[in-house]
């Protein structure tokens, strides 16, 4: 069975059809990337699967592990397995990073009948994966990505999928705002993750994080609708060409892409 | 108002001779370029403090000066009068001798394929043929306002010469050394007015113009450095920078000002920043008679980030005004100021932060602190937090402090056996340190690191008397240049 | 909207539930204000000459200030017109005069303290906490009253305080506030029925939290009460209020006058928990809060902290204060404002520094939800004689939904050029967004709440005594009911 089946999905949001009929299968082990240009429902997908309630879904379905994800509320959905790398993370004043994770940690763990963790055992292996994303230490008390750089933010979030070890990772433009430097050691943090019980989800403007992260398939996602899909060369197809060609080659009206 | 017209007509005077000594090698699309400016700046004259953007800078002293343009015979400089100002393991560096592009200067290494690094003229004349001359085109005159501020104006009716630099999609120029290490490219700007080879002694301006062009996924660090040769005669640098970061690019800019005590620089860095760009600018001024510094981003596509890091120091009777204007006006972006200034004797400091929040700029997240030592009892420090906001979900928070070097503090470094000179060095370089700790390691820190701390050394010894006066020359200022590079 | 929003409006649906009415017979004076009113109140609390004078005094400077209509009108709040003359200005539960013990207080007004969560008798009292419990005019009960007195300790109602220690009361009352000081503290010195009086000798620390738990039952009644607390040299105490009233549609007045005086080397923490009855969803009723405290560092070292959670009230005007004279004192103000439904406030606090090197923290962080508006004014000033003064302003707002507001009105006068200021701001909304964010890592969206408003108030939270912060916490969870989306 797979991991993640998305069957005609349709989705909405202020009475906007954004996504159009979606259909995308995902197994367990696999690191699939969602390619598009501004605007053509890369994060709504993103979105949709992490549950945010703002999109309405008009059609369609999504089996998460046989079971109806569209039925689950978010903290449902994260506790099933699905964690969302968000694109824009957001600040939480007053409240300590490593506090959060254990508290996040513990939601999930209660949720699946383990016991919770307590500071002993949960520090150790917080600072195991903070040395990984070569993160310093004193982010560990620090609140939630309150004044962090965009580049510390997008670390805090593979730092945070490494603790909740989820099944199903959705990476939303992790790579955007990253220097180049920034953007090895997130992606190292990503690589170590890649495992045959896991499943990624890359979801990129650019091509450039996939030059790190080599896909197994990519898809091309123009106007709602999945275009064209295939294996890693697609992606170097479209740095070449842009997504104007897809555009094209499927009789879209192109719209302006930065 | 009359000394204000004499002086438009000094200006209008100079113009004339540069449109005729141009008219033959002008494209046209450049010759409406200078004259919509240089109209546009006799329309506004100099701003007075009774235009709130320069409430605390009084510009009379620039105003009554008669500035001409350098022409003909230039100051003859050989490459070992710029070793003062070399960066180790720079990528390229340009020179700029009064203005104009010094070949025999400068070294362009080999550069990565689509990368251009060139003088702005000679781009300029290249007419379209290139890549790079193109970009010129496309972008040169584009983003810098020459309708709200005068000095831009004046700059743009006098663009002559400057540095272009283009980097191509996906280079990560300068970083191939990994690591974090990055090398810069280096723009020098040397004011030769008062040098011994100098065609005359009168008071020169020269305004020097700079396109940067960063397109999506590269990544750049560049150094803007403006530093004096020979003695002190009154010049006026009138600098303006368009910075153009498209989408996920990264730039880390730096502007170094190190003239001596007569020099007015004006400077203005405009950035234009596309989705997810990553654009760092650190000012160090530290030199100069009245400097004025501002920088400009706007935050134009979603998801961009904005760096503006800087450290003013003065004494004497330095006047250095540091003018922020950061504009959201995409959604998710963030900015940050941080600005520490560094103030003896009779210096003035200026710290006015603007920060407009357009409309649909929704979750926009500003922050702005501005640190200020104040190391004498008649140095003064002008620190003006400004904000505008039209978006209704915003984060926006602004800090400044004034205060000396502690007492506490000091006598507690003494009573560990430190000198008291050596202990102020200590505590100024701590503050400053903030501001060095929020550049990228390699070598453009490297060289931001000396010269920020040979100024300091000057500053941590008492003060003698007559240092007091504006015609006094900094003291060993001429020995910290010995001590850089 | 989404369904976290619904999950929050039905987890929080509760009303206010400290709003049942005692049923009891009270001793009224008659409607209205005159000088007789003032003499009947006097005579009634047996009270000596000299107070019956200050009283009068205050009176007529309050009856001057009426005719002027100086009713101080700068806030930003916005009510209707006050009529003085509709108001009974004194409630007592009638009960024998001397009470010997607590078993001879009217079971009534014990149930009601018990209801609300303040049990007075004996064998169920708070351990560490001494209780003064003032119901409408009167203090009914005072608890643990001997172990204290064993260590010389005055813990008492404030007309029992004028009976027994007239000289301390002669000496402090009106020092801080005196009745000139403000339009609602002249008309709080006139007609003042009760409160707390609180004395800690030299070199004694308070072992135990002191506390007064005011409670306004009557209708159509004023609530006047004057707490006085004075730390002698070396002491410490720290003392908490808390105030409930019952639903009515009618705005009562609540005119309280809090003065504070630490003199040398001691220490007062003052901490309100402020629900007074804050009106119904569509903005009826509810009480005036008017209060004015102020405290003041009078020795050297000494040290004033106030900490305050206002969730309560229609509308809050307050600003508690500290006049730092003694050099090194310190002055602290930790603020959490709530506004829901119609609420407003306008709070914050006044820090003045006389003495050297005296310093002031402020922190105010302002909710505002539903229709709520959320003032934060604040006063840092730096007089010519505080060399060495500091202060830190942090003020931040929390808007919930998008009818309500935030403003921040920072006043700061410096006058001695020494002084060290910082001040930060922030204005931020919470949304689905930061909820979403919550629950994508698995937490439910009730929790996702309290975690964002608790991170948004720790600072002030912390500064609480252990229980208060408990119970601080549980208000806010409760006031900010169904005000998310």
């Amino acid at each position: 069975m797979s991991l993640l089946q998305i069957r005609n999905l349709h989705a909405q949001v202020g009475g906007h059809e954004i996504l159009k009929g979606i259909d995308l299968t995902v197994n367990a082990g696999e690191v699939h990337s969602i390619m598009g240009p501004n605007g053509s429902g890369k994060s709504t997908l993103a979105q949709v699967l992490s549950r945010h309630q703002a999109f309405e879904v008009t059609g369609g379905e999504i089996l998460f592990n046989g079971k109806d994800l569209l039925a689950m509320k978010p903290e449902e959905a994260a506790c099933e397995g699905v964690f969302m790398a968000f694109q824009y993370p957001v600040e939480i004043p007053g409240i300590g990073n490593a506090y959060f994770v254990r508290t996040a940690l513990n939601a999930i763990r209660k949720y699946r009948g383990l016991d919770e963790l307590d500071a002993m055992d949960f520090l150790p292996l917080y600072r195991e994966k903070m040395r990984l994303l070569d993160m310093d230490e004193k982010f560990m008390n620090r609140s939630v990505n309150e004044g962090f750089s965009g580049g510390e933010k997008k670390r805090n979030e593979i730092l945070q999928m490494a603790m909740l070890e989820p099944r199903l990772a959705i990476l939303d433009e992790t790579d955007s705002g990253l220097d180049i430097d920034a953007l090895r050691i997130v992606a190292q943090g990503v690589n170590v993750m890649r495992s045959p019980e896991r499943a990624m989800i890359v979801v990129t403007h650019y091509q450039r994080l996939l030059n790190y992260i080599a896909p197994d398939f990519v898809h091309v996602l123009v106007d709602g609708r999945i275009l064209r899909s295939g294996g890693p060369e697609l992606a170097l197809e479209l740095e070449d060409k842009g997504y104007g060609w897809i555009e094209t080659e499927a009789g879209q009206i192109a719209p302006a892409s930065a | 108002m009359a000394v204000q017209t004499a002086q438009l007509e000094s200006y209008l005077e100079s113009f004339t001779d540069f449109t005729r000594a141009h008219a033959s090698a002008t494209p046209d699309w450049l010759r409406t370029l200078r004259e919509e400016a240089f109209v546009r700046f006799c329309e506004v004259g100099f701003p007075t403090t009774r235009d709130e953007d320069w409430r605390f800078t009084n510009l009379s002293a620039l105003v009554r000066t008669p500035f001409r343009l350098v022409r003909g015979n230039r100051a003859a400089l050989a490459v070992s009068d710029l070793a003062p100002w070399i960066i180790e393991n720079a990528l390229a560096r340009l020179v700029f001798v009064d203005g104009l592009f010094a070949p025999a200067l400068s070294t362009i290494g080999s550069l990565p394929n689509g990368v251009v690094v060139d003088s702005l003229a000679s781009e300029i004349a290249r007419q379209n043929t290139a890549n790079g001359a193109a970009a010129v085109a496309k972008h040169l005159g584009r983003y810098l306002d020459t309708r709200r501020d005068p000095f831009c104006a004046l700059n743009t009716a006098f663009l002559e010469d400057g540095a272009f630099v283009h980097v191509a999609r996906g280079v990560a120029l300068g970083a191939e050394l990994g690591a974090g290490i990055a090398r810069p490219i280096h723009l020098l700007f040397v004011s030769t007015a008062g040098s011994e080879s100098a065609p005359s002694p009168t008071p020169s301006m020269t305004h020097p113009r700079n396109l940067i062009v960063v397109e999506e996924e590269a990544q750049a660090t560049i150094v803007e450095d403006y530093v004096s040769f020979g003695a002190e005669i009154p010049a006026f640098s009138n600098a303006a920078t368009e910075l153009v970061a498209r989408g996920n690019s990264t730039v880390e800019h730096f502007m170094v000002e190190r003239e001596h005590l007569q020099s007015f620089n004006f400077s203005t860095l405009r950035i234009e920043q596309a989705r997810s760009a990553n654009v760092v600018s650190h000012s160090l001024l530290s030199g100069g008679a009245l400097v004025r510094n501002n920088v400009h981003p706007v935050l134009a596509g979603e998801g961009g980030e904005c760096l503006i890091n800087g450290l003013f120091v003065g004494s004497g009777r330095q006047h250095l005004d540091n003018y922020m204007l950061v504009e959201h006006a995409s959604p998710h972006c963030a900015s940050r100021q941080f600005y520490n200034g560094i103030l003896d004797q009779r210096a003035h400091g200026v710290f006015h932060g603007r920060i407009i929040v357009h409309k649909d700029a929704q979750k926009t997240d500003a922050k702005q602190t501005n640190r200020n030592l104040l190391l004498a009892d008649d140095a003064q420090i002008d620190t003006k937090p400004q904000l505008e906001i039209y978006a209704d979900d915003v984060k926006c928070t602004h800090g400044a402090t004034i205060g000396q070097i502690e007492d506490n503090a000091l006598f507690y470094l003494r009573a560990r056996g430190i000198g008291e000179i050596e202990a102020r060095r200590l505590l100024l370089e701590a503050f400053a340190g903030e501001c060095l700790g929020r550049i990228k390691p390699g070598a453009a820190h490297d060289y931001a690191h000396s010269v920020v701390e040979a100024r300091l050394v000057s500053l941590a010894a008492p003060a003698p008397a007559s240092s007091l006066t504006a015609e006094s020359p900094e003291r060993n200022l001429d020995s910290h240049w010995e001590e850089v590079g | 909207m989404g369904s976290s929003t619904e999950t929050i409006r039905d987890l929080t649906q509760q009303d206010y539930k400290w709003g049942f009415v005692t049923d009891i017979e009270s001793e009224r004076v008659p409607r209205g204000l005159t000088e007789d009113t003032i003499r009947l109140i006097s005579a009634k609390k047996h009270e000596p000459e000299f107070m019956l004078d200050w009283r009068l005094r205050a009176f007529r400077h309050w009856a001057s200030l009426e005719k002027a209509q100086a009713e101080p009108k700068w806030a930003n709040v916005h009510y209707g017109p006050i009529d003085y003359q509709d108001i009974i200005y004194y409630s007592a539960p009638k009960q024998k005069p001397n009470l010997k013990s607590l078993n001879e207080l009217d079971p009534e007004i014990l149930r009601t303290y018990e209801k609300l969560g303040i049990p007075l008798a004996e064998q169920q009292r708070l351990a560490g906490v001494a209780v003064d419990a003032v119901f409408d005019s009167v203090s009914v009960a005072t608890t643990f009253k001997e172990k204290l007195g064993e260590l010389g300790i005055v813990f008492c109602s404030f007309s029992e305080a004028v009976e027994k220690y007239p000289e301390l009361v002669k000496q402090y009352l009106g020092t801080v506030v005196p009745h000139t000081d403000n339009f609602f503290a002249a008309l709080n010195a006139a007609v003042f029925s009760d409160g707390s009086f609180v004395y800690v000798p030299k070199g004694v620390r308070c072992p135990m939290e002191l506390s007064t738990y005011f409670r306004i039952n009557a209708a159509e009644t004023g609530q006047f009460e004057r707490t006085l607390i004075i730390a002698d040299e070396g002491a410490y105490v720290s003392y908490l209020e808390g105030c409930t009233a019952p639903i009515r549609d009618e705005n009562q007045l609540h005119a309280a006058v809090v003065e504070l005086i630490a003199l040398d080397n001691a220490q007062i923490k003052y901490s309100t928990v402020q629900n007074w009855y804050p009106g119904d969803k569509q903005g009826r009723g509810g009480i005036y809060n008017f209060v004015t405290k102020r405290g003041k560092c009078a020795g050297i070292n000494s040290k004033i902290s106030w900490t305050q959670v206002e969730t309560g009230s229609a509308i809050t005007w307050k600003y508690p204060g500290c006049i730092l004279q003694g050099d090194n004192s310190v002055g602290e103000f930790y603020s959490v404002a709530l506004t829901n439904n119609y609420q407003q406030a306008d709070t914050g606090t006044k820090m003045i520094h006389l003495g050297k090197n005296t310093r002031s923290t402020i922190v105010s962080k302002g909710i505002s939800a539903g229709h709520g508006q959320n003032t934060y004014r604040g006063m840092v000033k730096i007089l010519k004689g505080a060399t060495g003064a500091r202060n830190y302003t942090q003020c931040d707002s929390l808007l919930i939904g998008d009818q309500c507001g935030a403003h921040t009105f920072p006043y700061i006068e410096v006058k001695n050029s020494t002084a060290r200021m910082e001040h930060e701001a922030s204005t931020s909304k919470i949304g689905e967004d930061q909820i979403f964010y919550l629950q994508q890592r698995g937490l439910k969206a009730e929790e996702a709440v309290s975690m964002i408003v608790n991170g948004f108030c720790k600072q002030v939270f912390r500064e609480l005594p252990m229980e208060f912060a408990v119970e601080a916490q549980k208000l806010l969870g409760i006031s900010l009911e169904g005000s998310v989306g």
